[in-house]
């Protein structure tokens, strides 16, 4: 871990959020993972997570330097930002995983989600058909897409199952190559996801619409 | 002799920040001590001043009741319910500006001027009359300089909104440490958190604005999940619905109309308010007008009045149910609700939000004090009085650039946590470009034109590079007031960007620094005219003391020269009286005062001695 000097009092190792000598904000890591004091592992526990966050904006909100100096304050705001932002990412299993993807290298932008998933061919084939039918003004075409929905929200669920194994083998995995190719399956899986989410509610837009 | 120890109590004695609720309708000031929150009452006792200000003939501002009189005879040099201008540009009032009295001035597209008299002014200006009065009835209850402030504003505030908050605080002198979303503040106010951690909804309809927040409190922590609302509903929604239908009764009854007569939809206004407000606790009541002779009159039961404006408090539940399911929750799972606004004193208002949360509203605090109690409450948090207790609000539109086609890319969601921040780099599209301009928008739509235009940033300045080359990284971060703060580097470089910005609403920096200023000269031009009024008054006293006196046979023992001192005294004294200068007049009163000195004595004596007569002088 890098060494940094104390801006305020130039101790050396001022590593902490709060120097260990003058006890003055320093300026944040911009790592979530190492900004909360945590391991990089995908299972996070909620609670223990929430706990943290609260812990931390107590110390560090703005609140708390109304009477601080011009520097301290800023420090303040963009600590709490990181906060703020790292909580919102990491509390969410998806985008604590798109976040460890992009933090290894790899490439999350919302790519090739026109391309239908193989195993989805057919469902996606009748999904459309339905959806035709509903625009034209078939209101029967309401109890397949219904149906449809279903379906996919079971897919939806059996792939979070997938999605949560993978994070097992990856925190088993370390920092090992391993652990690099889990993530590469990882990838997958979140474009899957992706795709169906955004299929469920295109039908739900519909059935709205309708 | 007596000696006197004076000891300087005002180190010791901290500056207080006090809470201030910026309303609609009425404005309220409090501060927090050792017992807790309190309201501040103002020098007529009366603890809420009404958000309303009027420009007198002479050209001055009266603001609180005393403007709420002069509303009815100069309806035309009047302003209520400014806040629902704050932020706004003319394109976004049509609908209000044809039941509000005061006219716009020409050149009101981003910022809208109201005319009042010869003057034109900006709805923070006139805010900022408002907040003045409040500093004084503070400054005047806690006997100190009242300079800092925590505001309380709609959480469904954009981002201009809460900037023109911002700014009235500035012009009338305050430093805002910190605006406050209301319903959040009313929860702080309500102290739900020592009886148990829990989940609460704040339903919050004022005088012309609607939210509703649901909070998790855990520990002291008064965690936002989402909030919702409309910053166009409230109370003058209803008394706009009763005026039309008592305008239309007249029309047909009198023959008349008179929905263009300012003095007269005032008198309607003032009646239907009335009205509205005896049917929450009766069942049937009328609605009266009494104008040059004639009388208008007519019944309005609780039903009938609940069917006229049953949509418009449904339009409430719209947001109550999004906000809901961003905060992922079911009705069942609030534990406590709580009601802000006067508008929540309508029997029909708690049945819907009873009937939507099926849980039995809190109704103990007064709902048009509990969020300046709150915002106290805030102010202590801040001052580091109250330490158990941290607030974590939320950004309530989504913000985002505009990008190929029109299309809005969403870089910071609604419901956030603030302060929140989002970082996008920018490049160049064509070989040689100087700058990029990045269009911000706040809103939920898709397209640009159907979100709201907050401001527009130009990186200029860049290095003439081949195209997309340039590698420009700009930060967008919300902070704690909810208002974008935006800040670009160079990545090539490690340079800090030049940035111009450019507000889509409101007053530029510049703009509020004039009124500041401007603001500071009137403060001193109505300081220097009292000051003058007082010397005048001093003035008269003592020349008709010195005329009673010449009368006085003790005037007739004065020497020759003596009585000329006199004269001339007094004659350099009238000269002076009507010069602008408080200095001049007193020393001149000062040179009188010592020429009548031997007068002064000798009549004493002449006194004392006919006393001692026993007879009468």
């Amino acid at each position: 871990m890098e060494q940094h000097d104390c801006w305020q009092c130039g101790h050396p190792s001022a590593q902490s959020l709060f120097c260990q000598f003058c006890n003055t904000l320093q300026p944040p890591v911009p790592d979530y993972y190492r900004f909360l004091g945590l391991p990089k592992r995908l299972n996070l526990d909620a609670q223990e997570l929430q706990k943290r966050f609260y812990q931390m904006s107590r110390l560090l909100h703005p609140d708390r330097f109304t009477r601080a100096t011009g520097r301290e304050q800023q420090l303040s705001l963009d600590a709490t930002a990181i906060l703020n932002d790292a909580y919102r990412v990491l509390r969410d299993p998806v985008t604590r995983a798109e976040y460890v993807l992009k933090d290894n290298g790899f490439d999350i932008g919302e790519q090739r989600t026109k391309d239908v998933p193989a195993e989805l061919l057919e469902e996606v084939f009748e999904l459309n058909m339905a959806l035709e039918e509903l625009r034209m003004g078939d209101s029967d075409a309401r109890g397949p897409l219904e149906e449809s929905r279903q379906k996919f929200l079971g897919m939806r669920d059996s792939i979070d199952r997938e999605l949560f194994a993978l994070f097992e083998r990856y925190d088993a995995a370390g920092g090992s190559d391993g652990g690099k190719q889990v993530l590469g399956e990882i990838r997958g899986v979140l474009n899957r996801r992706r795709y169906i989410r955004n299929l469920v509610e295109q039908v739900e837009k519909e059935l709205a619409a309708a | 002799m007596s000696q006197t120890f004076q000891i300087d109590f005002s180190s010791a004695k901290k500056t207080v920040i006090v809470g201030i609720d910026l309303g609609t309708t009425n404005s309220l000031v409090a501060f927090m001590d050792l017992t807790g929150p309190k309201v501040i009452a103002g020098p007529d006792e009366e603890r809420l001043v009404p958000s309303v200000v009027s420009l007198t003939a002479e050209g001055h501002m009266l603001v609180g009741e005393k403007a709420r009189a002069a509303l009815i005879e100069h309806p035309e040099r009047s302003v209520y319910s400014v806040k629902r201008l704050m932020g706004k540009g003319i394109a976004d009032v049509g609908e209000d500006l044809s039941l509000f009295p005061f006219r716009i001035a020409e050149g009101s597209e981003s910022v809208l001027r109201l005319s009042l008299g010869e003057r034109t002014y900006t709805p923070p200006e006139i805010s900022a009359y408002v907040l003045r009065q409040l500093k004084l009835n503070a400054e005047a209850f806690l006997g100190q300089p009242v300079t800092q402030a925590v505001i309380t504003v709609p959480a469904y505030f954009n981002d201009a909104q809460r900037q023109a908050t911002k700014d009235a605080g500035r012009i009338a002198g305050l430093d805002v440490l910190r605006l406050v979303n209301e319903p959040t503040a009313a929860s702080l106010a309500y102290g739900l958190d020592k009886r148990k951690d829990g989940v609460v909804a704040v339903y919050d309809l004022g005088g012309g604005t609607f939210d509703i927040s649901i909070l998790r409190l855990k520990d002291g922590i008064f965690e936002v999940l989402a909030t919702n609302g409309d910053t166009h509903l409230g109370g003058d929604d209803i008394d706009n619905r009763l005026i039309r239908i008592a305008l239309e009764d007249i029309a047909t009854e009198w023959g008349t109309d008179l929905s263009t007569n300012g003095e007269a939809v005032q008198l309607l206004r003032r009646a239907v308010i009335a009205a509205k407000e005896q049917l929450s606790f009766v069942p049937a009541t009328t609605i009266e007008l009494e104008y040059r002779g004639r009388h208008y009159r007519r019944e309005l039961t609780r039903e009938l009045f609940e069917n006229l404006i049953r949509d418009i408090v449904d339009r409430t539940l719209g947001p109550c149910r999004q906000c809901l399911m961003d905060a992922g929750l079911e009705p069942e799972q609030i534990d406590e609700v709580v009601m802000v606004g006067g508008s929540t004193r309508i029997p029909l208002v708690r049945s819907a939000v009873e009937a939507l949360f099926k849980a039995r509203p809190h109704t103990e605090l007064n709902p048009d004090e509990v969020v300046a109690l709150g915002a106290a409450v805030q102010a202590a948090i801040l001052a580091g009085d109250v330490q158990d207790k941290l607030l974590l609000d939320v950004t309530p539109l989504s913000l985002g650039i505009e990008t190929m086609g029109g299309v809005v890319s969403k870089l910071i969601h609604r419901n956030s946590t603030i302060p929140a921040s989002a970082t996008e780099h920018f490049t160049t599209a064509v070989d040689g470009q100087r700058n990029v301009l990045i269009h911000v928008l706040q809103g939920e739509r898709e397209l640009a034109k159907d979100c709201r235009s907050l401001a527009r940033f130009d990186l200029k300045d860049l290095d003439p590079l081949p195209a997309g080359m340039a590698r420009i990284e700009v930060r967008f971060l919300i902070d704690a007031n909810g208002i974008l703060n935006v800040a670009a580097r160079d990545l090539r470089t490690g340079k800090e960007q030049s940035i111009d910005v450019r507000p889509s609403y409101g007053l530029t920096d510049d703009q509020v620094e004039a009124m500041i200023l401007e603001s500071f000269e009137k403060a001193e031009e109505d300081m220097n005219a009292r000051q003058v009024r007082e010397a005048r008054v001093e003035a008269d006293t003592i020349l008709t003391a010195v005329d009673k006196a010449k009368q006085h046979d003790a005037y007739n023992d004065l020497t020759g020269d003596e009585q000329e001192a006199i004269e001339v005294a007094i004659n350099e004294l009238l000269t002076v009286y009507h010069a602008d200068d408080h200095h001049l007049i007193h020393a001149h009163v000062e040179k009188l005062n010592n020429a009548t000195m031997k007068l002064a004595e000798n009549m004493m004596n002449t006194a004392v001695t006919n006393a001692l007569k026993g007879t009468k002088i």
